[in-house]
């Protein structure tokens, strides 16, 4: 079974590597910014999913930081992206 | 004998998971491929993408506990933390896209932006 369970997770890491070709192809193409931030949040939370895939590969529990590390990278990078195509700063003093 | 059948039915439950994990990692970014406007595409990216990031994190925790004997909370706190931000990336995204001009989609003409009214209601 454990010959089965490396099959299966490199056809998955396959699968994901096709997810985020598809989503490279909307952050080049995106009609509008937006766009863009969608597909980048998209690829950040794929890439999460690889080094899940990657840590179940390698039966390491190291990747563990990765992960949530590029977690809260993605968050952080999201919400700023969000706040300067809203607003055009991304700190701001008003409050509205 | 019982045993090895209870190490093939986690085996297989494990590989379940990862199979459904990616499975909707993968229809989130077709959803992103094929959808019509970013209001669409924030549903595919943000739901269907969390369901497969939880379905991958636990399949993962299930392995690494039955094979190694390694409990990995970061796993869980992983699952956690991706269920907390990914709704207030998508409202922030959203609310970006709402405030720089983005019109809704909409297949006749007849979709009515009610949000921009009741902005233009409040000034």
């Amino acid at each position: 079974m454990k010959e089965i369970i490396g099959i299966v997770t490199i056809v998955c890491m396959i699968v994901i590597t096709i997810s985020i070709a598809l989503l490279l192809y909307r952050v080049i193409k995106g009609p509008t910014n937006p766009d863009r931030a969608v597909a980048l949040d998209a690829m950040g939370i794929n890439l999460m999913g690889m080094a899940g895939l990657v840590a179940v590969l390698l039966a390491t529990t190291r990747l563990n930081d990765v992960i949530l590390l590029i977690g809260i990278l993605l968050f952080i990078g999201t919400i700023a992206l969000a706040k300067y195509l809203e607003k055009g700063v991304i700190i701001d003093r008003d409050d509205d | 004998m019982t045993g090895t059948t209870t190490e093939l039915i986690i085996d297989i439950i494990v590989i379940l998971f990862l199979i459904v994990g990616t499975f909707f990692v993968l229809s989130a970014s077709i959803g992103v491929i094929r959808f019509p406007d970013v209001y669409t595409r924030l549903h595919a990216s943000t739901k269907a993408a969390t369901l497969g990031i939880a379905g991958i994190m636990i399949g993962a925790f299930i392995f690494l506990y039955v094979e190694h004997g390694l409990i990995s909370g970061k796993l869980i706190l992983g699952i956690i933390f991706i269920l907390i931000t990914a709704p207030v990336s998508a409202h922030m995204i959203g609310r970006a896209a709402h405030a720089t001009g983005v019109k809704p989609w909409s297949h006749d003409g007849q979709t009515r932006d009610e949000y921009a009214d009741s902005l233009e209601k409040r000034r």
